[in-house]
């Protein structure tokens, strides 16, 4: 029986449940011994210009070896991404001005932690404030400039081109539109920011929580203008990183300067409140929706037009918003689609890729769309998705967003969760408790959805060997950060190899052992780095078998792997055999090689939500979510349903509590976790997952991308199922997130 | 000060600031670097650990606070057992997958022993409430309330159907709960 698609505990887990993982703080590394704490002095302020900084107070304290500012430092500011204006570059610390609170003015290095807290209390820095701007609205309009260089705060722009068509809808019958906001969401990974680096000559070793760490020695080396090879970039432990971790962060690269300016190790590990402004922030879209159609339910126009805030300095959130209307028409067969994004600076946390990124932003306004649109010629949503869906007969099917989904089967996931969530019944239970004038009303939401995975990196490398003891070590360009690929991918080389899961070692985010990599984002890893590895060992076997044949002196058609023994044997020759260890022993049984898929996947599904909403309080009690999720063959269903698990109640966070929030003044309201609405197990319910399995025709295996699925369709499904239980009272919208007060809002408005 | 702290067993002393965190005593004068520290406001639970018996937040208790007193991190649970976890919860969470990223693991199992330890008849509804106090980012704490029901000795999926059973859905006609977390 093949391993493949069994339920196998992780190999990961008994270090982690018993000494606990070794995360960038933890480490023990005797190169770092001595090294100094950083602690950074962050702007109070989200707009102003530094008139003076005063260090001698500071300097005198106990235990401070340094304090650095931005007038120390020979590196020259970054353009953080690459396709922005590129006028707005990013200090490593800030020297005549800031652009939000929490950007590092100065670096205090102490010899213990404890030491640098109080005195980067003591560091004085003379501020002159400017014109807050918060609102990417407002800052479209340019009327208060961040970087007066650039002569706009618009960073990057798509589809501005041409003008939009006044009379794209006019052949329409029904015409809905909506402004809606896609809110700024805080990633909050439990391990907050932590890098630590060491030089030894010209050589720098860099450890940092990350989710790929070639992509961050390549930055580090950028930044810091040195040659690639000369850096490495070592991932111990990740304690979650939900996109904000891609990359590197320009704090980062200040600790590598600052380990050779000192000429000591340095470390830093930031505090949760400094995560929470100096850390990227995801979604933050501002979106208008049209769409028009028949009176029927057949939608044949769709425009999206989306202002995407960037915060203070652009990142990959520039990028966002062309995910964003690339996913525009979502599960949909529409004739005519039209988009067009703009990215504008704002004097708040720059936002950069979070669970999803982009494609849950795409989603939730198509789904809020097809509910407007259903409302308004008054049918019912899911029999109105279901209507409009792409037919399974039309893949592969090339998007008016101008993508190609490789495979999809969307009515058949509306239709099995529909099923599951019993919908006709929930529909009467409904009729039943408006007819009662019930307090606690009952809403059902029905989302559809499809996400591009892989997106924009098809390829990654593997490598697997075996061992003269029998053992095998699998490298790989993928990154985990709690998905388990440490079990999958050694689950891959198992099935290939025969050999025993115990006996393979799966190493990862180390650029010395793995030059070339994409890390873990977009949910790629499985289709990109898990193909590779099924590959590498395939390739692997026949190598042995080449070897075998000389040995054997047998035709290498005639051999075969005896799984059960992970030995080379001769068909039909009963104990003539050698074993995979007995051929490494005599010559090094490795192979290299590369996997490249040429194009992304398209996951697709459909959620259900149930909720019940107090009409008195505005509370919301999710009461059940039903999660169609089909990502193609599951290579381990344990690891794949707590990726479920996970998307799934951040989706519902976003919908009913996460928000960050500024005061115009550009002041975080939401700096702690004391005040950031991080569900915890008593807000949400256990989850429902259906199976459905659609594999793409893009890699041998079928495999596609799982890890942000369940948050891209719980979001729409949990946000229409409030609107829904309201929608008798007259309420068609109300934006993220539905926190009792805003429902309770949106039902007091409704009464009057 | 001088503080003398029993940690997993073991007499552990150090000289620390009266300001110092049990969490940083923890991890920085012993050396145990399981329990982390995720928050500044005592609201993830990630540095939960069991002092004298009781759950509490590592980094809101002072080292002096916990002198003479006894310290049970999550080393100290599988101590002799050779890197396997065998205590019923570290086993529970490992063979339930009520874990991903592991950061807020430590805190989470130590709160669940507390849990299991104050209350032997637990189901769906009071293992939730009773992890209200430690935040998982990863797992949507689907697993990890399967995990401790059973490490608690029950059957996660009876405690899940009865839950659904017990909510106001269940008079919706056509209305059937799915084999939760198959």
């Amino acid at each position: 029986m093949s391993i493949l698609g069994t339920r196998v505990v992780r190999t990961e887990d008994p270090v982690f449940l018993t000494r606990g993982a070794t995360y960038t703080d933890d480490l023990t590394d005797e190169r770092l011994t001595g090294a100094l704490h950083l602690t950074l002095v962050r702007s109070p302020l989200a707009h102003a210009t530094i008139s003076s900084i005063d260090t001698a107070a500071a300097l005198d304290a106990p235990g401070v070896v340094a304090v650095v500012t931005g007038a120390d430092l020979d590196i020259a500011p970054a353009l953080l991404f690459p396709g922005a204006n590129k006028a707005m570059t990013r200090p490593f610390l800030a020297t005549d001005r800031v652009r939000f609170v929490g950007e590092p003015v100065a670096a205090v290095l102490t010899d213990e932690f404890y030491q640098g807290e109080d005195a980067a209390e003591l560091v004085d820095v003379e501020y002159e404030p400017l014109p807050v701007v918060i609102d990417p609205l407002a800052a479209a309009d340019d009327e208060t400039l961040l970087f007066p260089e650039a002569g706009t705060n618009t960073a990057a722009a798509y589809g501005h081109d041409s003008e939009p068509d006044a009379d794209f809808f006019s052949g329409c019958e029904v015409v809905v539109t909506r402004d809606l906001v896609n809110q700024r969401l805080a990633a909050a990974p439990l391990e907050t920011r932590a890098a630590s680096a060491f030089w030894e000559g010209d050589h720098l070793t860099v450890y940092m929580s990350n989710q790929n760490a070639q992509g961050g020695r390549d930055e580090v080396a950028g930044w810091l203008g040195l040659d690639k090879d000369k850096v490495r970039v070592i991932l111990p432990d990740v304690g979650g990183g939900f996109g904000a971790k891609i990359g590197s962060d320009p704090e980062f690269a200040l600790v590598a300067w600052l380990a050779r300016q000192q000429g000591r190790p340095v470390r830093w590990n930031e505090s949760r409140s400094e995560n929470m402004t100096g850390m990227v922030q995801g979604r933050a879209q501002r979106q208008t929706i049209t769409i028009g159609g028949t009176r029927a339910g057949k939608v044949t126009h769709y425009r999206l037009d989306v202002v995407q805030d960037l915060g203070a300095y652009p990142r990959l959130g520039t990028f966002l918003p062309m995910f964003t209307r690339m996913m525009a028409p979502g599960t949909y067969d529409i004739e005519n689609v039209d988009s067009r994004a703009r990215a504008v600076v704002t004097n708040t946390t720059s936002i950069a890729a979070y669970r999803g990124a982009g494609r849950p932003e795409a989603t939730a306004a198509i789904e809020r769309a097809m509910d407007l649109f259903a409302a308004e010629i008054g049918k019912d949503p899911a029999e109105v998705r279901k209507l409009n869906v792409v037919a399974p007969e039309k893949f592969p099917f090339t998007t008016k967003g101008g993508v190609e989904y490789d495979s999809g089967e969307f009515a058949k996931a509306i239709d099995l969760a529909l099923a599951e969530s019993g919908y006709e019944g929930l529909r009467a239970e409904q009729k039943a408790r408006r007819e009662r004038g019930d307090v606690r009303q009952l809403g059902i939401g029905v989302s559809s959805y499809v996400e591009i995975t892989g997106g924009g990196a098809f390829a990654e490398d593997a490598s697997a060997q075996v061992h003269e003891d029998g053992t095998v070590t699998v490298l790989t360009g993928t990154s985990p950060h709690g998905q388990g690929h440490a079990t999958a991918w050694a689950m891959l080389a198992s099935e290939q190899l025969g050999i025993g899961l115990d006996k393979i070692t799966v190493k990862h985010g180390d650029t010395d052992l793995v030059p070339r990599g994409g890390g873990t984002m977009g949910s790629r890893s499985l289709q990109t780095g898990g193909v590779a590895v099924h590959q590498a060992s395939g390739e692997l076997v026949d190598l042995a078998k080449q070897r075998a044949a000389d040995l054997l002196e047998a035709s290498v058609d005639d051999l075969e792997l005896d799984p059960e023994n992970a030995a080379i044997t001769v068909a039909g020759v009963p104990g003539k055999s050698v074993t995979l260890a007995e051929l490494a022993s005599r010559e090094e049984l490795k192979v290299e090689t590369t996997w490249d898929g040429k194009k992304p996947t398209f996951p697709f599904g459909a959620h259900v939500c149930v909720v019940e909403v107090d009409t008195e309080s505005g509370k919301v009690t999710v009461e059940r979510i039903v999660a169609v999720d089909d990502a193609g063959p599951i290579l381990n269903p344990l690891l794949c349903d707590g990726q479920r698990h996970g998307g799934i109640a951040q989706g519902i966070a976003q919908a009913l509590l996460e928000e960050v929030m500024y005061d115009e003044e550009g002041q975080p309201l939401t700096g702690t976790f004391a005040d950031y609405g991080i569900p915890s197990a008593a807000e949400l319910p256990s989850f429902d997952l259906v199976e459905m399995t659609t594999p793409t025709p893009v890699n041998p295996m079928g495999y596609k991308g799982i890890g942000e699925a369940g948050t891209i369709g719980s979001t729409p499904a949990t946000q229409s199922a409030v609107i829904d239980a309201l929608s008798h009272l007259g309420i068609t919208h109300i934006d993220m997130p539905l926190t009792p007060m805003r429902v309770w809002e949106a039902i007091s408005e409704a009464g009057k | 000060m001088k503080v003398e702290i029993t940690v997993n067993g073991e007499r552990t002393s150090a000289d620390v600031e009266p300001r110092q965190l049990l969490a940083h005593y923890l991890r920085d004068s012993v050396g145990l670097k399981a329990t982390n520290i995720g928050c500044d406001t005592t609201s993830c639970g990630a540095c939960t650990v069991l002092l004298d018996g009781e759950a509490v937040k590592s980094c809101t208790v002072l080292s002096v606070q916990a002198d003479q007193q006894a310290v049970t991190t999550m080393e100290g649970l599988d101590g002799a057992s050779d890197g396997r976890p065998e205590h019923p919860v570290t086993k529970a969470f490992h063979a339930e997958h009520g874990l991903q990223c592991g950061f807020c693991t430590p805190g989470m199992v130590m709160s669940a022993v507390s849990l299991i330890s104050h209350d032997s008849d637990l189901d769906e509804r009071k293992v939730r409430e009773g992890l209200e106090g430690n935040l998982c980012r990863c797992t949507g704490y689907h697993n990890i309330v399967r995990a401790v029901l059973v490490a608690a000795g029950k059957d996660p999926d009876a405690e899940q159907k009865s839950e659904a059973e017990s909510d106001a859905l269940r008079t919706a006609p056509g209305f059937s709960r799915g084999e939760a977390g198959a």
